[in-house]
């Protein structure tokens, strides 16, 4: 395999273990949480050229780079980390974990319950974004890292970012909220809602209760999945990837087969996921989402960001329905009235909500110049 | 939005008159910043803390380049965002001309800003006139090089319109400086003069 300068190169994933427990924003105390988490780049002396980047939904620590010669792909925002890139690893040392309740080595509901033996299932605490934040502060500290030069996210990991700038203000230089929201529509919840439906009603769920079995809730949660590539497309990304073209046939077989293209991409998209995904950790990722909302807990959005001290950088999609514009404006406009420093852009993409994760080339010149710029200012002063 | 209006000695002359006009340290916000040229200026030399908000997404880029604030926005739609009297200079440098709803726009730059700083091509230049009777065509100069099609400037004023409106308005004008050719004409400062020869205006107004 050849991997060209840009790129970071073979990376591993590293585990930390938080041994106290940590108390849940539903009042459950809980530990001990491993967290599974990736580092690219050199931390600096005085630990504050550190640049968290946070996944969306069903992401891992795996950003950047390889693990191993084989690999067929690189991590999950390779085009955005490495050296010269968005994500800079000649100046910033960037980290990524996987979320708390996720599937790919931190804690969460398929993890083993050391006190039982046995995989936590549904025993696994509802958790909410704050708690992520709180996990992934813990991990920071343990790296040694002062301040974050920057928290940046998708989507979820957006959600993540907005947080970790409300619950840690003198913690974050600069925040880069990338179509995200700090609340989902209740159409976005309904989706949630019929993702989770699916998976529930496969019989093989057992109420979560399926680690030991022969067979899981493979049904349900490849449904789920293709409730999800729905909502991650839209109307014109649809039509430009498949347009109504049949798959491997020309025409109609008269049954109920897979005919369209469409059909055949969410199909395999719902069974390759099962095969990384966890179907409980998937139930617990979207409560949390759906539970997201800033403005319902400190009373309103401006109350929220009050005490933020960081330089924001917001960026949408003009095709994402998922997570729309409107979205983003109203946090912009929130920080406006608070006379908050923010920048936003709205980028053309015909890519829906999956866009933050193709347009890499024009997000990276923002993101660039965002941290570019930023540093001489702090330098300046 | 102005960037029909770059490179010629009439845009530093521009500049430099605004920046002239704006205190040290002071509140700015920047409608229609374009590549934000105007706003690293004065936060270069008048230290301002300063914004912009701007349509182009090229621009938009180019002034984050420039480690500015910027938001990407339609100004025709309004400063909702923005509280009252929230800045001390609020600049529509170029721009008037090509909204969509001019008035919208001054009401609501008037209800941000403590100052405002409106700048325009005047219509009723004589060069202008000159080009319009004698031609029959739709008048095209240096700062209006546009064709009737393809124009951004929807809403082309003189500088006669601009005090008429001011006073029907109630806004106070509490500064004007005219340009012709990338120079500034004193000779006919606040004479009637102004809008047969004045390529350009600089207004700074206030309103309660």
């Amino acid at each position: 395999m050849q991997i060209d300068k840009n790129n970071v190169g073979l990376v591993e994933t590293k585990f930390f273990t938080i041994d106290e427990k940590i108390k849940f924003e539903s009042g459950v105390e809980f530990g001990p949480i491993t967290v599974a988490y990736e580092t690219y780049g050199k931390l600096n002396e005085d630990g504050t050229n550190v640049i968290l980047v946070i996944h969306a939904l069903t992401g891992d620590a795996h950003a950047a780079g390889y693990h191993n010669e084989n690999d067929k792909k690189p991590g999950w925002w390779d085009s955005m980390i490495g050296p010269d890139k968005a994500f800079d690893t000649n100046k910033y040392f960037v980290v990524c974990t996987n979320i708390l309740g996720g599937c790919s080595g931190t804690t969460g509901p398929s993890s083993i319950n050391p006190e039982t033996g046995k995989p936590y299932g549904l025993s696994f605490p509802v958790f909410t974004i704050e708690d992520t934040v709180h996990v992934k502060k813990k991990l920071l500290d343990f790296l040694g890292v002062k301040k974050l030069y920057a928290v940046a996210g998708g989507s979820m990991g957006g959600m993540q970012a907005m947080q970790f700038a409300i619950s840690y203000p003198d913690y974050v230089t600069s925040t880069i909220l990338i179509a995200t929201t700090s609340r989902l529509s209740p159409q976005a919840i309904a989706f949630n809602a019929v993702g989770r439906n699916s998976i529930i009603s496969d019989p093989n769920w057992n109420n979560g209760d399926y680690y030991d079995k022969e067979n899981k809730p493979d049904r349900g949660l490849s449904n789920a999945r293709m409730v999800g590539h729905i909502t991650y497309l839209c109307e014109e990304a649809m039509y430009n990837k498949f347009g109504r073209r049949l798959q491997n046939k020309n025409h109609y077989d008269f049954n109920f087969d897979i005919d369209f293209q469409v059909e055949s991409y969410l199909q395999h998209q719902g069974q390759i996921f099962v095969d990384r995904f966890d179907a409980n950790s998937y139930l617990y990722i979207t409560k949390a989402v759906d539970y997201f909302d800033p403005a319902d807990k400190y009373g309103s959005l401006k109350e929220a960001f009050k005490n933020t001290d960081a330089k924001f950088l917001v960026i949408s999609f003009d095709s994402d329905w998922l997570f729309p514009s409107s979205q983003s404006k109203e946090v912009v406009n929130t920080l406006m009235q608070l006379g908050k420093d923010v920048s936003y852009c709205e980028i053309k993409s015909p890519c829906g909500h999956d866009a933050f994760l193709l347009e890499y080339e024009v997000q990276s010149k923002i993101i660039k110049s965002f941290l570019n710029t930023h540093l001489q200012g702090d330098t300046n002063e | 939005m102005n960037n029909h209006y770059d490179t010629s000695k009439g845009l530093h002359l521009n500049y430099s008159l605004i920046e002239k006009m704006i205190e040290e340290g002071s509140r700015v916000l920047d409608l229609g910043c374009g590549n934000g040229q105007l706003l690293k200026l004065l936060k270069e030399e008048k230290h301002i803390k300063g914004n912009g908000i701007e349509i182009s997404q090229t621009e938009v880029i180019q002034c984050l380049e420039k480690g500015l604030s910027v938001i990407q926005g339609d100004i025709d739609e309004g400063l909702k965002q923005i509280p009252d009297k929230y800045y001390d200079y609020v600049i529509l440098n170029q721009t008037l001309q090509s909204t969509q709803n001019p008035h919208y726009v001054m009401e609501e730059m008037l209800r941000v800003g403590k100052k405002c700083i409106v700048s325009f091509p005047n219509f009723a230049y004589w060069r202008v006139r000159f080009n319009f009777f004698f031609t029959g065509n739709m008048p095209k100069s240096k700062v209006l090089p546009f064709e009737w099609y393809n124009t951004p400037n929807i809403h082309l004023l003189t500088i006669k319109d601009f005090f008429e409106y001011s006073k029907n308005n109630k806004i106070n004008i509490k500064e004007c400086i005219y340009t012709t050719r990338a120079k500034i004409r004193k000779d006919f400062r606040y004479s009637k003069f102004a809008n047969m020869f004045a390529e350009e205006a600089i207004f700074v107004i206030t309103k309660d």
